[in-house]
Order: C-alpha cells, then sequence, then structure tokens
C-alpha cells in the first residue's frame, strides 16, 4: 500500500484553480498541430473535450459504440445541470454549490477538485447558450431555474425534462464543427478494447470496427477516456443498454487505479420492476420531487386499496415527516432507503409490494394540469406509455434503482489516472461526487471536465512531448495488444457452452443487488465474493456465444463486456468489504444510527485506488487520504 | 400473447435478404417490443440460431438508436413513440407482425434490421452548428431570448435524429430532419450570424446523401415519434429561398 499524491496545487482553496492554469505548460500552436489525441466516449465529457482540444489545434480522434456521436448516453439525462450564477438572488454561491456537492456526498469526495467543479459551472451555462442550447426562458427572456435535491436554493438550469438531450446535442454540435472542418476524425460503432503502453506511456488503443469486427490499432500522444459509468453491472439499471465498463477494465488492467469501486447510486425514483423479461428501468427525473409528494399507506391493510380511496390521515408522507427541512427534495441515497424502509416494513404498493407512490394531485390543485404539464409533460407521457397508467389521474407508483457510479478511474487533479498520458473525464472517473452525487450534478461534472478542465490540464502533460514523433502502429507493443484482444475474442468463442450471455449478466445482476446493492453486511459481502468467482469460472466454461468475430455481432459484443462486469463485480464487492462505515450510497446495516449512514472519519477518510495485480490474485489498495482544510466535516443532516 | 413474425434477415450489405418466420410465445402485454425481440433473440441462441441484429440502446426513447419498419410503420403503429417504447399491449394477441429495417437509398443496411444513419452525422457537419469556440462567451443572461421563440426551438431541437421521417417518406427525403436543425439555429439569435450560409450547405449535403425531394405529404409529422412540425419545413424552405434571393 501507498499514499497516493493527488497532486492538489499548493495555496488558497479559491485560487488553486487559477494560480494552476497561469502556471501551466504551454503548447504552441504549430506544436499543437502534430499532437495526436485519442477521446474515447463521446457524451458530455467526451464530446466537450473532443470538440474543445480540435478548436485549441490538437488532432483528435473520437470513438464510440453507438452509430451516431450524438446517442451517447449523456443524453437521456432529464431533469437539469446545476450552477452558481445566483440567478434566483436566493443566496447561491460557488462556495455553497461546493459546499452542498462536498456534503450531498458525504463529505468522501476532494476538496480542491469539487471548488474547481463549482466554479466553472457558471462558465458552462454561458457556453451552452452561445451554443444554441434551448434552455427553459421566464416571460422577460431570461433563463429559468428549479431546485433539486439537497439543495435550498434554486440553480439548476433546464430544457424541459430533456436536458441531457440538448446540452449534448450542443456539445454534438461543437464537435460536428470541428468534423467538418477536419480537426476531428469520427471513428462511430467502435469499441475500444485495449489500452497501448508504450514505455510507461498510454499510446494508443485498440478498437474493434463493430460493422466488419477488424480490430484497428490507432495512436495517440495521449488517451482520454470518458466511457461513462458501470451501473450495468447489476444488469437491470436505468443505463442505456450498451453502457459498459470494458474501456476503463482495461485501462484498470494496464495499470490505471481504480477509486471507491463500491459507491454506486441507487436513484429513488424509477418506475418499478414489471417482470422477468424486463431489460432496463425506466428513471423518472428528480425533478418531479419538486412538485411531488412521495407516501405510503400509514398501514400494511391498505396497501391493496386504489390510492384515491386511502384518506389523508392514513397516509405516510414519510419524507416530509422524516426530513422537514428538505422534505420530498431529500437527496438521492436518503430518500432511496427510506423507500426500502417504508417497503420493508410491508408498506410499499402495487402487485410486487416493492413501490411508493409519488402523487402529484396536491400540484395539480395548486398550479393547474396545464403548469404541470408544461414543466413534466414528456415525463407523465413517458410514464404513461410504459406503465399504460395516467400520472394526471392517479399517483406514479416508482421504487429505487441503480443509477449512476460514483466511482471509477482514480485520477489526480489533472484529471490523469495513474497511467502517465491516460485521462479519464466524467462518470468514468471517480472524483468529484463522493460517495452520492446530488441532482443535476452529473451534467455539471461532464461538461466542466470536457470544456474547461482537461483541455487545459492535458496541455501541462503534452508539453513535455512535442518532441515525441508519432509511433507507428506495427510497433510490437501494438502487436502485442492486438493479440491479446484477439486471443480473448477467439477463446470466447471457443467455449461453446450451453448459456447465453443475458443468463450469466443476470445471475451477476441479482448477486449485486443482493448482496451489494442498497443496503449490505460484512457476511452478505463474505458469501457474494465466492459466488461471483464461481460465477466467472462458470462463465467461461459454459457461455454461449453465437456467430464469429469477423461480422457485425451484437452477441459477442455483449459477452466480451459481461465478462468485464463479472471481474469489475469481484472488485465492488471486495471494496464494499473494506469499507467498514456507511457514507452516502455505501449502506453497510452494521453501521448506522437508526436508518441514518454512520461514518467513520477516522478511519475512512479515504479514496480506497485498487490496484489489479491479475484476475485471480488480490488486488493492492492504496490510499488517498481526504483533507478537510477548508469545511469542518460534521454528520450529513437534512432534517 | 402469442405472435407470428415476419423479420428481414440479411447477413450484410452484400448479400441478399428475405422475411423470415417466427412464431414467439408467452410475450406478457408490458413487454416492449424491443424485449419481445430480446426474448426471441435468447431462443434463438439456445438453439444455436443467429439471433436478430437491430440498433437499440436508452430504451426510454430519447438516444433515437432504435428504428424497425413494424407493420409497415416507422417505429410501428403508436402514435409519438419510438419502437423501444412500443408495448406489445398495443397489438392483438395471435396478429402476424411484419418487421422490417428502415429503408431508404441513403441509409444502406448493413445486417437485418441495422441500417447506416451516418448520412445524417454529415448533415450536421457542414452547418449543423453555432460556430463558437470553448470560452469565447458572454454571461447567459445577456442574451435574452423571446420565450415564445426559444419554446419553439426547444420544440424543434427535441428531434431525435432517428430517421423514422425518411423511412416514412415515399421519397425518402430528410426534409423534417434538416430543417428541424436549421429552424432550431433560424429561430434564436445565436443562430443569425450564420443563417443563409447554414441552411444553404445543410440543403446542399442532404441532396449529396441522395435523400428525395418533399413533396408535402406529411408521413414525416405523422411518424415522428417526437412530433417534430412539419411547419419547420415551410420555414426552412422560406430561409432557403430568402437565403439566395434576398440581399441585404
Amino acid at each position: 500500500m501507498s499514499i497516493l499524491d493527488s497532486k492538489i496545487p499548493e495555496g488558497p482553496l479559491e485560487t488553486k484553480w487559477e494560480d494552476y492554469k497561469s502556471h501551466m505548460k504551454l503548447v504552441n500552436p504549430a506544436n499543437k498541430r502534430k499532437l495526436e489525441i485519442i477521446v474515447v466516449g463521446t457524451g458530455l465529457a467526451g464530446g466537450a473535450a473532443a470538440a474543445t482540444l480540435a478548436e485549441l489545434g490538437y488532432k483528435v480522434k473520437t470513438f464510440c459504440y453507438q452509430d451516431s456521436a450524438r446517442r451517447a448516453h449523456s443524453i437521456a439525462a432529464q431533469g437539469g445541470i446545476n450552477a452558481a450564477k445566483n440567478y434566483k438572488n436566493d443566496g447561491d454561491s460557488v462556495y455553497r454549490l461546493f459546499y452542498d456537492t462536498i456534503k450531498g456526498g458525504d463529505f468522501r469526495a476532494r476538496e480542491a477538485n469539487v471548488y474547481r467543479l463549482a466554479e466553472v459551472s457558471a462558465n458552462i451555462i454561458d457556453q451552452c447558450v452561445a451554443q444554441g442550447v434551448p434552455f427553459a426562458r421566464e416571460y422577460g427572456g431570461l433563463l429559468d431555474n428549479r431546485s433539486f435535491g439537497g439543495a435550498q436554493v434554486s440553480r439548476t438550469f433546464y430544457a424541459r425534462g430533456q436536458t441531457g438531450q440538448q446540452l449534448l446535442l450542443g456539445a454534438y454540435s461543437a464537435m460536428k464543427r470541428q468534423v467538418g472542418l477536419g480537426n476531428i476524425e469520427e471513428y462511430n460503432r467502435h469499441e475500444m478494447l485495449e489500452v497501448v503502453k508504450i514505455d510507461g506511456k498510454a499510446r494508443g488503443i485498440i478498437a474493434r470496427n463493430m460493422v466488419t469486427g477488424e480490430l484497428e490499432r490507432h495512436f495517440g500522444h495521449a488517451v482520454v477516456l470518458a466511457t461513462g459509468g458501470y451501473g450495468n453491472v447489476f444488469f437491470l439499471s436505468t443505463n442505456a443498454m450498451g453502457c459498459n465498463v470494458t474501456a476503463a477494465w482495461k485501462a484498470h488492467k494496464s495499470g490505471a487505479f481504480f477509486g471507491n469501486p463500491c459507491y454506486t447510486q441507487i436513484h429513488p425514483t424509477c418506475i418499478p420492476v414489471s417482470g422477468d423479461y424486463q431489460s432496463k428501468l425506466t428513471l423518472m427525473s428528480e425533478s418531479l420531487r419538486n412538485d411531488g409528494r412521495v407516501w405510503v399507506p400509514k398501514s400494511q391493510v391498505d396497501c391493496k386499496k386504489r390510492p384515491q380511496d386511502i384518506s389523508e390521515d392514513d397516509r405516510d408522507y414519510y419524507l416530509e415527516r422524516k426530513y422537514p427541512s428538505f422534505g420530498n427534495l431529500a437527496p438521492r441515497d436518503i430518500a432511496s432507503r427510506a423507500a426500502k424502509e417504508a417497503c420493508d416494513d410491508g408498506r410499499g404498493v402495487g402487485e410486487s409490494g416493492l413501490a411508493v407512490y409519488l402523487d402529484f394531485s396536491d400540484a395539480i390543485k395548486r398550479l393547474g394540469q396545464a403548469t404541470v404539464q408544461a414543466r413534466y409533460g414528456n415525463l407523465f407521457d413517458m410514464y404513461h406509455h410504459i406503465t399504460g397508467e395516467n400520472p394526471y389521474e392517479t399517483p406514479m407508483r416508482i421504487y429505487p434503482a441503480v443509477h449512476y457510479t460514483m466511482g471509477g478511474l482514480w485520477v489526480d487533479y489533472n484529471l490523469m489516472t495513474t497511467v502517465p498520458g491516460l485521462y479519464a473525464a466524467g462518470e468514468c472517473n471517480f472524483s468529484d461526487h463522493g460517495a452520492n452525487r446530488l441532482g443535476a450534478s452529473a451534467l455539471m461534472q461532464g461538461l466542466a471536465d470536457g470544456y474547461y478542465v482537461l483541455p487545459y490540464t492535458i496541455g501541462n502533460y503534452l508539453a513535455d512531448e512535442i518532441f515525441t514523433k508519432a509511433i507507428p502502429t506495427d510497433h510490437e507493443e501494438f502487436e502485442a495488444a492486438e493479440n491479446k484482444v484477439r486471443e480473448r475474442i477467439e477463446k470466447l468463442l471457443a467455449v461453446k457452452g450451453n448459456q447465453t450471455v443475458d443468463d450469466f449478466h443476470k445471475k451477476l445482476g441479482r448477486i449485486m443487488w443482493d448482496y451489494c446493492g442498497m443496503a449490505r453486511t460484512a457476511e452478505g459481502l463474505d458469501k457474494a465474493i465466492v459466488m461471483v468467482r464461481e460465477l466467472r469460472e462458470e462463465f467461461w466454461k459454459d457461455v454461449r456465444v453465437t456467430g464469429q468475430n469477423n461480422e457485425m455481432n451484437p452477441d459477442l459484443e455483449k459477452a466480451l463486456r459481461v465478462a468485464d462486469f463479472i471481474e469489475l463485480g469481484e472488485l465492488m464487492i471486495l471494496d464494499a468489504r473494506n469499507r467498514n462505515e456507511s457514507c452516502g450510497g455505501h449502506f453497510r446495516t452494521e453501521f448506522q444510527d437508526e436508518g441514518e449512514a454512520k461514518r467513520n472519519d477516522e478511519k475512512y477518510a479515504y479514496v480506497a485506488a485498487w490496484e489489479h495485480n491479475g484476475v485471480d490474485e488480490q488486488p493492492t489498495m492504496h490510499k488517498e487520504e481526504l483533507k478537510y482544510e477548508n469545511i469542518k466535516l460534521q454528520t450529513r443532516s437534512y432534517k | 400473447m402469442k405472435f407470428q413474425l415476419k423479420i428481414w434477415r440479411q447477413a450484410n450489405a452484400s448479400v441478399a435478404g428475405k422475411m423470415v418466420d417466427y412464431t414467439i410465445d408467452g410475450v406478457n402485454p408490458d413487454m416492449s417490443f424491443l424485449e419481445m425481440i430480446d426474448v426471441l433473440n435468447e431462443e434463438l441462441i439456445r438453439k444455436n440460431d443467429t439471433p436478430v441484429a437491430f440498433d437499440h440502446d436508452c430504451r426510454e426513447g430519447i438516444c433515437g438508436m432504435c428504428s424497425m419498419y413494424i407493420n409497415g410503420r416507422a417505429h410501428g403503429p403508436q402514435k409519438a413513440t419510438t419502437t423501444c417504447q412500443l408495448m406489445m399491449r398495443h397489438f392483438t394477441d395471435g396478429e402476424t407482425i411484419y418487421v422490417e429495417p428502415f429503408r431508404a437509398k441513403a441509409f444502406p443496411i448493413i445486417k437485418d434490421l441495422v441500417v447506416d444513419r451516418s448520412s445524417f452525422d454529415r448533415i450536421q457537419d457542414v452547418g449543423g452548428f453555432v460556430s463558437v469556440n470553448t470560452g469565447q462567451v458572454k454571461d447567459a443572461n445577456n442574451l435574452p431570448v423571446e420565450k415564445e421563440k426559444a419554446d419553439m426551438a426547444m420544440d424543434a431541437a427535441s428531434c431525435i435524429g432517428c430517421g423514422a421521417c425518411v423511412a416514412a417518406c415515399k421519397n425518402a427525403s430528410a426534409m423534417l430532419f434538416v430543417s428541424a436543425k436549421v429552424s432550431q439555429y433560424a429561430l434564436l439569435p445565436q443562430g443569425q450570424p450564420e443563417r443563409k450560409i447554414r441552411v444553404q450547405k445543410m440543403v446542399a449535403q442532404m441532396d449529396a446523401e441522395g435523400f428525395g425531394g418533399c413533396t408535402n405529404t406529411g408521413a414525416c409529422e405523422a411518424e415522428c415519434p417526437k412530433e417534430i412540425s412539419i411547419s419547420n419545413i415551410a420555414r426552412m424552405n422560406r430561409e432557403y429561398f430568402s437565403a439566395g434571393l434576398l440581399q441585404d
């Protein structure tokens, strides 16, 4: 074990980033043209980074598994994006956004990164407006805001219930402009399957062309991963079907440490599971909790009644009761646990008993249906499409589901992983959200990393690379990396077992949800680690992958991803077992104060960064001590 | 529920394809159409058959990746609904369902139900943006935008780029897609400096990609899962003509 250096600049918190920018190394325009950067993933972080790096003059190559960069899963974010603009004059500030984010993350995030995030948040809104992103506006023509969980100010900017879509299309349009200018080469329907390291530095990737199956070698002076989160390790999540950990996991296996893998976010407001065939879960935006009230019946006997037949006195608005100052806008981890508690208590509703109500009848009475429709129309329609029920007439039924992963590749202040030249931005790094992410902060972080942080910090590294000529891809390390990928694919196709890839994915999801989900115990985790190891062995003996490599083969794509998810699952369980405390989304039932997470700051105020030592070997844990110089650690309270 | 499925199977672009019959039983009415195909694919894999390839990702109706022509309609029979949000409860038990890929010269087939829609990306490359670099901007509220205009721009901007408009059109025209992007920027002050050049370049690229012309049948609007209005096409026509005819 070693202590990690996060390379946080010296000086007061408020001036660290300014000082850094003023003193970092620069690359002159003529040299930028000679430097090539690979960006994997084209969501908010990757799209914004690719566009900005190309604007600066670097030669950029982008990769995504979808048919177009515009389809990255950032597009599905609904509610909004936070920014410390204080347009509402309600007392917001950079410090307050910083503090809310640290507190929301249950004091497990790095101060300097979060402060920088809050600082650049306001620039993001300016940038997006300049790009033509149609944010919601007031009649005076100025931007509108709404409230989100974990904050007492209104700092969330939004575009109906499609904020992620509009921000992503903004970043995509900036990218498109650079493609048109010849500064970005796009590789869509490509999946990255290996990092290429030469003399210890990241120098390229191996990607599979998903149309032809061809394995391609691509060189870069630096490689940026912006490949999103790993929520699909649970099989059912709100992630898109294709979201995967493969790129990040290959990086991990090539020497990049993985930070806090056990920190996962279970979002409180999703449409409940309805059957075995279900392929994914659908989120109902947190913004709904601005006007919707969450409740269950006070008594178990009322659970099967129609909600309209349950009188006001017989309802338990448990969030309002337990957290009077934040009410229905309590942070996600807390709201999720409270829903689970109500259902465990036998007071869940719906056929399965695994649901709570999200009720808009008061809002409709107060504001009228037209206003509610203007605010949430597309979300209500989506709910109606899926469930066949009309939420204007009957309350929505919701239940928590896996939504986001706060853990990810460990990065320093520069967003560089422990592999020189390999960067991680957006959800795929671990850095800003601690043990729980606040609503409307994912979009903020993705765009902050992509537009405003990485384009500066990567220059600091590339300034020393101006004499490095592009390395030809017949170099032995490219050869070796490609062979490794080819062998893995051939091995998978050769198993010819009896169980489908989905069979294994579902089994893995079950283990993760039961033992490493909303509530975890040492005993359960010990059991789960054995189960996951057995599952991995079984997978390589009995999986059936149809078709060949040299064709479009979705079954093979899925198999490659699930193989990595199984390995990741093991690490998540180890990390959860190691952390003998509860914090944010990581809830160990042994460590609680009447249902509230009980941290142990003395022992666990650190980031656990895991080093891979081989698939069958115990990984090594490295620590980054979290030093709070500007805020006082305290028990998180939303009461 | 039980269905007869007739699905277009084609191994790749260089071989001929054909409709293949499948029977699927035990379908839950709350399944989505894609979940039904998932179940079919699991059965095919268990029989050592090749599963049906189809594009899909978010399954929330927003990424625009899913496509499919179902019973002769882009994204199937339900109004304002993508295939991933189409539930089996909208079909009749025992029904025969025809599943084909989107058909258009500018969307060549890759495999089975998967088509290549990169022509849309190339149209965006030539003008689907505001030319502004990161960091060159002023405070967002220094640029007030009339709420009505902003809302109209948002209506146009909600296009998911799925290509249903092209698939539904007898001319395989991309006018609804292109006009939605042109309108978003034409309605906003940010889009003004490039207003003329944008529409000219995007229309030229649309033609170069092999999309057909618009004959105002309105099929695109009727089938658009996001209900993008054809008034955007009218606006684009105005923009295009004035860009060519009028001088400042």
